[in-house]
């Protein structure tokens, strides 16, 4: 029997993306064949976000990105709002209810404690405002959580707190994708670094084996990944 | 472990009070109101009769309507130069086609609505897929609405109306006031409107949109086909408003709508929706374009000449303007 932790949930290889001229990935592969991304091991195309979505792949962006006039509750859902059942419901009418309730729960299993999930999001902290993005993602991902940059717009105390957030996210099991250039955050959190260099993935490497300057030195060029002790390499 | 996260209380007392109460915004239109009403009761005796009453609501009904699908526009965080405009290039096309083509009155109505929902998408096509600004895309649309009306009317009003025009302008009595079945329309318009907006998925987003348009876009949602909606719809509601009009004053009038556009922003503003987009009430509009009616209605009563009138509307929607601004600089 193959381990499953073997077996890539997300697969992405000679991926390609330009910005004007500014080439962001070149043929980068990430465990992810030529520009395929292969989710449990099948092919998959993605045309905007809301497919990547219904793929169970959720992403937390680095700008936080909530509605801050509305509240917990409807940021959560925002985009998946259940429906009431009955006349109302036909008519179109949310399931405020259950949004709240389930809201709660959410935000309570990631041990967020809001008193109210009827409160707008622009009364809530940096931090808490991440949080609540944090808990849609992982109250939707059925396979991968990508999160961009999560703790770049927060302070250190609030980062730290959206970092342990990501540690009780894949400490359920949720496989967690974290792009940063956060080295600190990286090595407190991540089982393995995928180091990009030039829109291409350099090196894989192990955290508990290799210095935080090692992996420096390989995204920036200073050092080759073949310098590397075999040990380090993932 | 997580102080600030596990008591996580919302980090002032301000947005703890916040979080409770209602809006202020809700609550200062219902007392502007009031205070109006009073104002004028004490200054004129005309003012607090039924026949009064009936007198407001007719002069709301028309503006009332082209409001609800400013507030649309302008919750997320659009705006709409051109609504008087295409409301009253309707309405020349309904009247001149039932009165002059002698075309069925009803196929007539069917052929206003459509012209103004046309400039709706016309408009919503402009500002989602060459991407203009709202406010460029509807002065543009408002002069060529206004520019045809005249050219199709060589300018001259259109009257001796069928009936079926003037039905919503027909009144029942209500106690002592008479009210007229636009008034009517336009109270169901509004229900609607509230409920869409407040309990509906549709409803949520426009106010997502209004509060953060890429995060919207980011959650799945095709925002640019929401916002081709909202300002069709849009089109669709001054369409309505033109037959409310028709019915109202009799006839088809070209020179109608040109002071709709800023009397249907100064109810929205009144009435506490951000100009900034994503906040507001669409009842709270209701209450604004009654604040107008009202002030219309009472200077009048009192022998203050119309040109007064406009200067005191122009001061009450930069005075609420100001108020939203400095509430949102504050928070």
């Amino acid at each position: 029997m193959t381990d499953p932790r073997q077996t890539p949930v997300l697969e992405a290889r000679g991926l390609v993306k330009r910005y004007g001229h500014v080439t962001a990935l070149d043929g980068a592969d990430f465990q992810l064949l030529a520009g395929e991304i292969l989710l449990d091991g099948k092919p998959v195309r993605f045309h905007n976000p809301l497919d990547a979505r219904r793929q169970g792949i959720e992403t937390v962006y680095q700008d936080l990105a909530v509605a801050p006039a509305m509240s917990i509750a409807e940021n959560l859902f925002l985009g998946r709002e259940p429906k009431r059942t009955g006349l109302l419901g036909w008519l179109g009418a949310l399931d405020k209810k259950r949004m709240l309730a389930e809201a709660m729960r959410h935000m309570q299993s990631l041990k967020i404690g809001i008193r109210s999930m009827k409160q707008a999001v622009e009364t809530l902290s940096g931090g808490q405002r991440q949080g609540v993005a944090v808990a849609r993602s992982a109250a939707f991902a059925r396979h991968v959580v990508i999160m961009d940059e999560p703790t770049a717009a927060l302070g250190v105390k609030e980062g730290n707190m959206v970092l342990e957030l990501i540690r009780r996210v894949r400490d359920r099991g949720l496989p967690v994708i974290l792009i940063s250039h956060n080295m600190p955050h990286v090595f407190e959190i991540a089982d393995r670094i995928h180091i990009a260099r030039l829109g291409k993935r350099a090196a894989v490497v192990n955290p508990k084996h290799i210095s935080m300057s090692d992996t420096v030195a390989v995204m920036t060029g200073a050092k080759r990944p073949e310098e590397l002790p075999a040990q380090a390499l993932a | 472990m997580l102080p600030d996260l596990a008591t996580a209380s919302p980090t002032s007392i301000r947005g703890r009070l916040l979080a409770h109460l209602p809006p202020v915004a809700t609550l200062g239109p219902l007392l502007a109101l009031f205070l109006a009403g009073a104002f004028f009761t004490s200054q004129t005796d005309r003012f607090l009769s039924g026949s009064n009453f009936s007198l407001i609501l007719q002069q709301v009904m028309v503006v009332g309507v082209v409001a609800i699908g400013q507030t649309l526009v302008i919750l997320t965080a659009g705006i709409d130069l051109s609504c008087g405009m295409l409301m009253a290039i309707g309405s020349i096309v309904t009247t001149k086609l039932a009165v002059d083509s002698e075309m069925n009155p009803y196929l007539a109505i069917l052929c206003g609505l459509l012209v103004s929902t046309a400039f709706g998408f016309l408009n919503g096509a402009l500002i989602t897929r060459v991407k203009l600004p709202a406010f460029i895309v509807t002065l543009g649309t408002l002069n060529i609405a206004f520019a045809i009306t005249q050219i199709y009317s060589k300018s001259q009003t259109v009257s001796g109306l069928p009936e079926a025009l003037e039905f919503f302008g027909r009144t029942f009595r209500v106690g002592q006031t008479a009210v007229t079945y636009g008034t009517v329309l336009m109270l169901i318009m509004y229900l609607v409107a509230w409920f869409v907006l407040r309990d509906t998925a549709p409803g949520r987003h426009v106010y997502a949109l209004g509060n953060n348009a890429e995060a919207t876009r980011l959650m799945g949602i095709d925002t640019a086909r929401m916002l081709l909606v909202v300002y069709t719809l849009a089109g669709f509601v001054y369409g309505i408003a033109a037959l409310l009009l028709v019915a109202r004053t009799g006839v088809g009038d070209p020179q109608a709508g040109q002071t709709d556009n800023l009397d249907s922003i100064t109810a929205v503003v009144l009435g506490g929706t951000s100009l900034f987009g994503g906040r507001g009430n669409i009842l709270g509009t209701l209450l604004g374009a009654l604040i107008v009616g009202v002030f219309r209605n009472g200077l009048t009563l009192m022998g203050v000449a119309s040109v007064y009138q406009i200067l005191i509307t122009g001061i009450l929607v930069i005075l609420a303007v100001t108020t939203d601004q400095l509430s949102r600089r504050k928070g």
